[in-house]
């Protein structure tokens, strides 16, 4: 597996799109420090641009490859390597690529600008963590809607459809449910809710951390509430730990079953 | 080497192997034809256990294939589409397979005979198809196993690498290896066969030496056979 992965990552670190997206981020970085002037707001204005942005490419990034690389694998498919090992070498080859230029593309620009020397340090790692999340979390669909459809155009139209629900559309129906029950208790309902999309839960996360009760929303604040800061914390990143093991698991267990 | 016990394979609705029965001995040449979609590379897949039957029981080396892989160290294939990761160069491709492999392989000799050497600084992304083609021939034939697979070895190769090829093989089965080969082109199969499998319909129709088909289908050339059965298989 792991001599897979190291394949995976050096042919995307070798790609050109690993250094556009790298280049993204550093250009991103540089320009909110230049203009904001101020960490923690560029923090926050980063959030913003990463919890939509990270999943979009994570999902295409994802689904490109398994595409592009489809015969390969059956070249390796024919070695005697273990299939599971195949599918989640490559998996974790795109996913760990696409964090190293998002934490090398942001993080560069934010050392330079004296991160260290600020206390806005710990909010920054975990927007960098929570990228990583993301990544890995929405790679990792990817992967399973390239298995389970064989027809390119297909595994493109659900990986958007997918990324377009959770990111856009999830939102909007939620609010819409909060608006049409208004008159009963939520709290539970909209815990669980957030619970079921990685991207409500990261934006939870990080503003939970950062303390900006304005941010927060309701979810947020009925998060806050019974959670706690610290524990609810904890149980987003555990959340989101099981958004990226579901899926991984997934990738191997349709693999084993799957002809090639 | 290979022991098929009733291999049976659908995909959706299409029944491609319907009760295969095939035994393939050590060493020797062995050719399966058959007419498009008759199931010769679903049933090379089969064996390498990139495509999984729905029902029966493929033997490789006393191995069986079921929930296995260490058995395909002793497989060299050729499949029949090469595309290759189109960042890489040729040297870095064949140290990678070489790697995952786990085995030194023997480079140089294939290097010379398919006079590949211009091509090895070359992005694999920028290579021709039949250059490809002949890295792909490289890739398999690298490395020294007892049994190796060809799927459509012939496609895109020019006259000189295909001569080159047709010696590569007849060389390889002096070592005493087995070879399993699909192809279309006749007068290939007719020059390396020693026993020929032709499928139809997801079965096996005939299995034996050129002669004996030449004799069944009471034809005095190899390509008359061949079209003889296809025809009746057509009405």
């Amino acid at each position: 597996m792991f001599k897979i992965l190291k394949y995976s990552f050096y042919d995307l670190m070798r790609s050109r799109w690993s250094y556009v997206y790298f280049l993204f981020y550093l250009l991103l970085g540089v320009v909110l420090l230049f203009l904001n002037n101020d960490l923690s707001k560029a923090v926050i204005t980063l959030m913003n641009v990463i919890i939509i942005i990270v999943p979009l490419i994570g999902t295409i990034f994802g689904v490109m490859y398994y595409y592009n690389s489809k015969e390969f694998t059956e070249l390796l498919l024919a070695q005697p390597i273990k299939r599971s090992s195949i599918f989640i070498g490559q998996y974790l080859g795109v996913a760990l690529s696409l964090s190293m230029s998002l934490i090398l593309g942001l993080g560069l620009p934010f050392v330079f600008y004296g991160l260290f020397e600020s206390n806005a340090i710990w909010d920054f790692s975990l927007l960098l963590v929570t990228g990583a999340f993301l990544t890995l979390i929405f790679t990792a669909l990817a992967f399973n809607i390239a298995l389970y459809n064989e027809n390119k155009i297909k595994g493109f139209g659900y990986a958007i459809l997918v990324w377009l629900f959770l990111a856009v559309v999830y939102d909007g129906l939620f609010l819409m449910f909060l608006m049409y029950f208004e008159s009963y208790p939520l709290d539970k309902f909209s815990l669980v809710a957030t619970m079921f999309n990685p991207i409500d839960l990261s934006r939870i996360l990080i503003l939970l951390k950062l303390d900006i009760s304005a941010l927060l929303g309701y979810t947020g604040a009925v998060f806050q509430k019974f959670f706690g800061t610290n524990l609810g914390v904890l149980l987003s990143i555990t959340a989101l730990s099981v958004w990226v093991f579901i899926p991984t698991f997934n990738i191997y267990r349709k693999s084993k079953k799957k002809d090639f | 080497m290979i022991e098929i016990k009733n291999i049976h394979k659908r995909f959706g609705k299409n029944q491609v192997l319907s009760g295969i029965d095939l035994s393939i001995s050590d060493g020797g040449i062995f050719v399966v034809l058959g007419p498009n979609g008759s199931g010769k590379t679903t049933l090379i897949k089969c064996i390498l256990g990139m495509v999984l039957p729905n029902k029966g029981e493929i033997v490789v080396k006393d191995i069986s294939v079921k929930n296995n892989w260490a058995y395909r160290q002793h497989i060299d294939y050729l499949p029949q589409i090469a595309n290759f990761p189109s960042n890489l160069s040729v040297k870095e491709l064949i140290k990678m397979i070489k790697d995952l492999r786990g085995k030194p392989g023997d480079d140089t000799g294939l290097i010379e005979r398919f006079q590949l050497a211009p091509f090895l600084d070359k992005k694999l992304g920028n290579l021709s198809g039949g250059t490809k083609q002949k890295v792909n021939l490289l890739l398999t034939f690298m490395f020294n196993s007892p049994l190796i697979i060809l799927d459509e070895p012939t496609s895109g190769l020019d006259p000189i690498a295909l001569l080159r090829l047709k010696e590569l093989i007849k060389e390889e089965k002096a070592k005493g290896k087995t070879i399993v080969i699909t192809s279309h082109i006749l007068s290939f199969v007719e020059e390396v066969a020693d026993e020929i499998v032709f499928l139809l319909d997801g079965k096996v129709y005939f299995k034996g030496s050129i002669e004996a088909l030449k004799e069944k289908t009471k034809q005095d050339d190899f390509e008359h056979a061949i079209a003889t059965i296809l025809i009746h298989s057509y009405v």
